[in-house]
């Protein structure tokens, strides 16, 4: 039997947060750094004459800068994601409800 | 999957920057043609870039104990054609670079390679491949975002360890480290990202009738039932 569309989106919903939090529950003691920085490590026992010739333009001056940088940019994407959705809702609706009074 | 500022000898640096650059130049002309053709479209592209502008920021934990992010543009690659998801993946991993010490100026070329260009087009391929093996459309649009995010990543692995052999073992002992890295711990997150992507995709179909009807990811009419 085949899902209907609406249950298979919460399936695929949970699916998404149980893909995200577990990691935190497996890997429990871990540190959670990030990919990059590990590559940077792994580069420095592969090589460890090398030594970076370039260095960022600019720095955020703390990890809390850069936490508020990260959130500006998911802010923007998902405030435009959420402008279309909402857009489109509205749409749908005023649609339906043409189509109601077309009828009626 | 960022490289990091100044972590690509000159060398490598220069030549993935002109390789990206040549790619760039034909994605912003596939990308003005798109939109020039279809005005219509200009807000599903909007929505195509936000979704890889809020991916790549969402830095997620893994399996591996460590944290990566998806990249977003396998969706733009399904609707858009891969060309014209370079120049979304140019302005993402320029912001980055500028403002985020997230990748750099010098690595720029490669991570476009890898994350606008390698990303985008193994999106769409396996897509294609998916659609004519007669997949249904949610099945064929997972596997391409989450194939793509994966190619992403075993690209960067790929340009490391070409940059940086191991002494003993070689490329191979390298890429085999970069891999365990990048590609292990983007496995359960591409899954991720592949599910996020039917359900963006399924939005897009149940609300926008006219403006898809150009998008490759709709050309495809397999066995969808709704």
């Amino acid at each position: 039997m085949r899902l209907k569309i609406k249950a298979r989106t919460w399936l695929a919903w949970i699916a998404i947060v149980l893909l995200t939090v577990l990691p935190l529950w497996l890997a429990g003691g871990a540190a959670f750094g990030g990919a990059d920085d590990l590559a940077r490590e792994a580069i420095g026992t592969i090589a460890p004459g090398y030594a970076p010739w370039f260095s960022p333009v600019f720095e955020p001056a703390s990890g809390e800068i850069a936490s508020l940088l990260f959130a500006l940019q998911a802010a923007l994407g998902a405030g435009v994601i959420g402008y279309w959705l909402g857009l489109s809702v509205g749409r749908e609706r005023a649609r339906a409800a043409a189509g109601k009074s077309d009828a009626g | 999957m960022h490289i990091m500022e100044g972590f690509l000898p000159p060398a490598h640096a220069l030549g993935w920057s002109a390789v990206s650059a040549c790619f760039l130049a034909a994605g912003l002309r596939a990308m003005a043609r798109d939109l020039r053709q279809h005005p219509e479209r200009r807000m599903l592209f909007g929505v195509a870039a936000a979704f890889a502008f809020l991916l790549s920021a969402l830095k997620l934990p893994s399996v591996t104990g460590s944290c990566s992010h998806p990249t977003g543009v396998g969706l733009g690659a399904l609707l858009f054609g891969p060309a014209a998801m370079v120049p979304v993946g140019f302005v993402v991993l320029l912001f980055q670079a500028l403002l985020l010490a997230h990748g750099g100026v010098t690595t720029l070329g490669a991570n476009i390679f890898s994350m606008a260009v390698v990303g985008p087009f193994v999106a769409y391929g396996v897509f294609r491949a998916a659609a004519a093996l007669g997949m249904s459309r949610s099945a064929a649009v997972f596997a391409a975002a989450c194939l793509g995010d994966l190619a992403t990543y075993a690209t960067t692995s790929l340009q490391l360890a070409w940059a940086f052999p191991d002494p003993v073992g070689g490329m191979a002992a390298s890429l085999a480290r970069f891999a365990g890295i990048f590609a292990l711990t983007q496995v359960p997150i591409a899954i991720s990202e592949g599910l996020l992507t039917v359900l963006v995709v399924n939005a897009i179909a149940r609300f926008h009738g006219h403006e898809q009807q150009a998008a490759p990811v709709f050309a495809h009419r397999g066995r969808e039932r709704t």
